[in-house]
């Protein structure tokens, strides 16, 4: 068994604001869900899938009403910012086995303009919140024990947020579109030792969203086709404390997963996108996705390596969630998104891949530091 | 300003609330499967590595190696520094140094552990040695 081929991304969708005072959240899921349907070329009452995650207010009866929508299948996995990924292999199973035959699936939220989301405390509440563990300082202690493992430096991390903005400034609604230096990088003020300010992402309102299908209908619309050919998703936590290893995430499991599917390995990537919370966070996923040997991502990623029409691996090249875009601090939807952009030829064309036919796109959700999601999508351009 | 932290009082639940009443007395439990042998933290009820239910409570050391650490330069409370220690009895647990110079941590450095209290059971911190 396997879904392999057996979807298609017909729609897309990228919210264009990053700051959105004057939307509700809904508002924003409904604006994202016309805006990939249009893409498509297909109309709402196509739609007889619904996948959505944490950031959709209320949940699947709320927004499946709000959004007008009469539904067959219906999924809310939420794994926090991997959840879309996570989301597509589920609509690619939900597909493959006839359960719908044309699923949508949404992200939106305003971080920046609207109340922080709380999550219901789990098992180890008592024996973690007292230590105040956020995104920061969670990836710091990551980062820290990786420069302890394999000598990886801040010079080499910083490398990462320069090829994000190098991408960032062609992209007309990037949130940070200044080409930045190495030195820039490490000069910025230190948030949580050994992050500095520009290793983290951009916080921002707005959202995302997919139109996935059979590939009779994909074939039948008139965006270039792009198909899912490989999935994997994973989980990692402390597990009782036993043998605690932060230098790697999830991605470890679901990478390979994804790339057996697919029948293709890391070297066949000619564009990926990958989670960019922190520049840590993009270093991690590449060693274990294996684009490089565990402990040698500092090497992979310096000197512009992930710079496209520069490096051998040009990733994000939207300007990712670093310099671009991360809605509701949730970056799987867009990592998708300019993946299906790369694939489709529509990337900005200071960024375009040439001759792009084969693109991951990867993510996590949760903090990697301590209890986390990876899912791992391949893309195909047919 | 650190010094004045409060922090959260523990919830409890019927499954650790041994934990809590022995941190009452100072003591920092840790809970050991007798079917594989293996202790681990937090505190489960069945064992998360073999899926016994024979687990007992045990008083750890309370000491330990730091495995890694972040300090967080601002906060509302202040500089707090997080991470994991690895305890002499095998897991590695989440955790904040405290009553120690923040900024001059090591990965590898000796700890142990000291108790702070909340309007409840006290909560366990970390100190360097």
């Amino acid at each position: 068994m396997t879904i392999k081929g057996k979807s298609y991304i017909a729609g897309i969708y990228e919210h264009p604001t990053r700051h959105a005072p004057d939307k509700s959240t809904a508002q924003l899921h409904a604006e994202v869900a016309k805006g990939a349907i249009e893409d498509a070329g297909l109309t709402k009452d196509d739609i007889d899938g619904y996948f959505f995650s944490g950031d959709a207010p209320g949940g699947a009866w709320p927004m499946v009403d709000y959004l007008g929508l009469k539904v067959r299948h219906v999924d809310g996995t939420d794994t926090g910012g991997c959840s879309y990924i996570i989301h597509l292999g589920h609509a690619a199973e939900a597909i493959a086995t006839g359960k719908c035959s044309i699923a949508l699936i949404t992200l939106a939220g305003k971080p920046r303009t609207g109340p922080a989301q709380v999550r219901a405390p789990g098992a180890e509440a008592d024996f973690e919140t007292a230590y105040g563990a956020t995104t920061h300082n969670a990836y710091g202690m990551c980062a820290m024990r990786h420069m302890h493992d394999y000598g990886t430096t801040s010079e080499q991390l910083a490398w990462i947020k320069v090829a994000a903005s190098h991408h960032a400034q062609y992209n007309p609604h990037a949130m940070l579109k200044d080409v930045v230096t190495v030195e820039d990088v490490v000069n910025s003020p230190m948030i949580s030792d050994p992050l500095h300010r520009l290793d983290c992402c951009v916080v921002t309102d707005g959202g995302g969203a997919l139109i996935v299908t059979t590939p009779e209908i994909a074939k039948s619309l008139k965006k270039p086709q792009v198909r899912l050919i490989g999935h994997g998703e994973a989980m990692k936590g402390p597990r009782g404390g036993k043998d605690l290893d932060l230098t790697y995430s999830a991605g470890v499991w679901s990478g390979p997963r994804a790339f057996e599917e697919a029948g293709i390995t890391p070297k066949d990537i000619k564009y990926a996108s990958i989670y960019d919370s922190f520049t840590i966070t993009v270093l991690m996923q590449l060693e274990d996705l294996g684009f490089c040997k565990k402990g040698e991502g500092g090497k992979f990623v310096a000197d512009g390596n992930l710079i496209s029409g520069v490096g051998k691996l040009p990733f994000n090249t939207d300007g990712g969630g670093l310099c671009s875009n991360h809605p509701v601090n949730r970056g799987g939807m867009t990592k998708i998104i300019e993946a299906v952009r790369q694939l489709r030829g529509e990337a900005h064309p200071k960024v375009q891949v040439k001759n792009c036919d084969l693109a991951i796109a990867h993510g996590t959700g949760g903090l990697l530091g301590v209890r986390h999601a990876a899912s791992t999508a391949i893309l195909e351009r047919v | 300003m650190s010094e004045v932290k409060k922090y959260p009082a523990p919830v409890t639940n019927p499954e650790t609330a041994a934990f809590w009443d022995a941190a009452k007395e100072g003591k920092f439990m840790i809970k050991r499967c007798t079917a594989c042998g293996e202790a681990h933290y937090f505190p489960r009820s069945i064992c998360p590595f073999c899926y016994s239910d024979k687990t007992v409570w045990e008083e750890a050391s309370g000491e330990g190696t730091i495995y890694t650490y972040s300090l967080m330069r601002k906060s509302p409370t202040g500089p707090y520094a997080i991470g994991y220690v690895t305890l002499k009895e095998g897991p590695s647990v989440q955790t904040n140094f405290v009553d120690c110079h923040l900024t001059t941590l090591k990965i590898g450095q000796k700890v142990k552990v000291v108790f702070k209290p909340t309007d409840g059971a006290p909560l366990p911190f970390f100190t360097t040695i």
